[in-house]
């Protein structure tokens, strides 16, 4: 049985479709839990929800184009979306939480009757559900997709890293900062355009709807055990990848939908490090 | 010459004005509390000084060869910061991104800066420590710590004491008492405590229906300080 397993195991995996898929999973999930903490520290985890509906519209939208690679639409228009969120989050009429709430709800409407009306698919709710669960999107990826996926995943490592002192300054303390002259706005929307190019490269990885908890997991996960910005996104970062590499495998194996397979690992992985903090009683929530 | 100098300040915010005539200066070693019923305006005035804000009209100008950048500031605590994963370390540390411009890490020189900062406030052993698991008065030492990396002349504080129990209030001030006087670092100090503002401070700036600014001994024979005692609001 065991043996089994792990020749179909090895089968699959001298594809090279399905090498791709692994590489681009894995950078896809060290990217995404990168800013976890930043986005459930700063409130933003609404703002990283709406633009992946957001996407879904964007991608609904490339389908009725009928592009060839939907990747460089779907990035710019989720891109735009981000900025025009965090200027009107300021100072509108509309209040920042409610704007998300419209555009998200808005995207999602008119991304599924785009796609009804101009759809020339057979399987129409075989494609919206894939776009919103990810179904085996990883696993259909091209090879232009992939190096693409792997050229955003690489510049996003980049920016973090570069960047890093200041979004935790920022994340932690935005009044100090800007009294002391850090330009907040500035990086307020540096960390709104990751998060929007995070989301649209997730959204190959698990789906538009399931991105959230590739976000999150990981870093609330780590948040349980760990005590320093450093090490908790340090721990987030291991833990997402390993979430995805298992959950990936699993799928293989088990044939399960890729996305929801990841995301259900991930949570596993957060009900072990929160009962280990409980039997630690390092944390006290 | 002065370090700050406020002229004729008019200050509010939405077009509604709260403060008007404001005028004041502080000189390199001092140490000014600003006092006043809430809602009086003073921490307007003291986004308006940090350059957060600015002034309906009147000037604020420094001297002495005083950057803006030299000014360092202990704000009041925000709620995202009692459950955020950080090590003492690392806040202290972010006090220096100011003068980073796009060079991404700390040096070894702003590293040993740090360190010293950590032991002036006596935060030595809990320098690893995460920032909630620490008491009120360490977490302020902390704020305190990391203020003093961002600007070594002037300290901007607002109201630094409340929350704290009086033991570490009495802590808290001998700390900044001595940062004033053994490092001539100017502190501006936001206060409810009339009692600890004339304890410590030398010049006092009233806000509110009267205004005064002056030393201590000037502001106690004031109608603004027998007004403020008298009405007791606080």
């Amino acid at each position: 049985m065991m043996s089994e397993m792990f020749e179909k195991l090895a089968l699959y995996i001298s594809y090279p479709f399905v090498q791709y898929a692994l590489i681009a999973g894995v950078l896809i999930a060290l990217c995404s839990s990168l800013l976890g903490v930043t986005l459930v520290l700063k409130r933003f985890s609404f703002i990283g929800d709406g633009l992946s509906h957001v996407a879904f519209g964007a991608m609904a939208i490339a389908a009725v184009l009928n592009l060839s690679n939907e990747m460089p639409l779907v990035l710019l228009i989720t891109v735009v979306s981000a900025i025009l969120l965090l200027r009107t989050g300021q100072n509108a009429r509309i209040k920042g939480d409610a704007a998300v709430a419209m555009i998200s709800v808005g995207s999602l409407a008119v991304g599924y009757l785009l796609m009804n009306i101009f759809s020339k698919s057979s399987n129409l709710s075989g494609d919206v559900c894939s776009t919103l669960f990810g179904s085996t999107s990883i696993l259909t990826l091209t090879a232009t997709e992939v190096w693409l996926c792997v050229a955003l995943s690489l510049a996003v490592l980049v920016v973090f890293v570069l960047f890093y002192n200041k979004i935790f300054s920022v994340t932690f303390d935005e009044s100090f900062a800007k009294a002391i002259g850090i330009r907040v706005d500035i990086y307020n929307l540096l960390i709104a355009v990751i998060i929007a190019v995070i989301i649209v490269l997730a959204m190959n990885l698990v789906g538009s709807l399931l991105i959230s908890a590739l976000v999150i997991f990981p870093a609330l996960s780590a948040m349980r055990l760990f005590k320093s910005f450093r090490s908790v996104t340090i721990c987030s970062a291991i833990l997402s990848v390993s979430c995805a590499l298992l959950g990936m495998l699993i799928s293989i194996i088990a044939g399960t939908p890729v996305g929801s397979t990841i995301v259900a690992v991930d949570i596993a992985a957060f009900a072990i490090f929160y009962l280990w903090s409980v039997i630690s009683g390092g944390i006290k929530k | 010459m002065a370090q700050l100098t406020c002229r004729d300040l008019s200050l509010g915010y939405n077009g509604l004005e709260i403060v008007r005539g404001l005028s004041f200066e502080v000189n390199k070693g001092d140490y000014l509390c600003i006092v006043g019923e809430n809602g009086s305006g003073k921490t307007t005035l003291m986004k308006t000084i940090l350059g957060l804000q600015v002034p309906l009209s009147g000037s604020i100008s420094t001297g002495d060869g005083l950057k803006h950048s030299d000014i360092g500031y202990l704000p009041q605590q925000t709620a995202v910061q009692r459950d955020f994963p950080a090590s003492v370390w690392e806040i202290v540390l972010s006090g220096f991104l100011n003068r980073h411009g796009l060079r991404p890490f700390y040096s070894a020189e702003e590293k040993r800066m740090a360190r010293e900062n950590i032991e002036r406030l006596e935060l030595t052993t809990l320098i690893k420590r995460c920032y909630r698991e620490l008491s009120g008065g360490q977490q302020q030492r902390v704020l305190l710590a990391r203020a003093l990396c961002a600007a070594q002349k002037i300290l901007l504080l607002d109201e630094p004491v409340s929350g704290l129990d009086p033991k570490v209030t009495a802590e808290m001030y001998r700390l900044i008492d001595e940062l004033n006087k053994n490092d001539g670092v100017t502190i501006i100090m936001i206060s409810h405590d009339i009692g600890a503002a004339l304890k410590y401070a030398d010049h006092i700036l009233h806000i509110g229906k009267t205004l005064f600014f002056g030393t201590r001994d000037e502001y106690m024979l004031s109608d603004a300080a027998r007004a403020f005692a008298a009405g007791g609001d606080e």
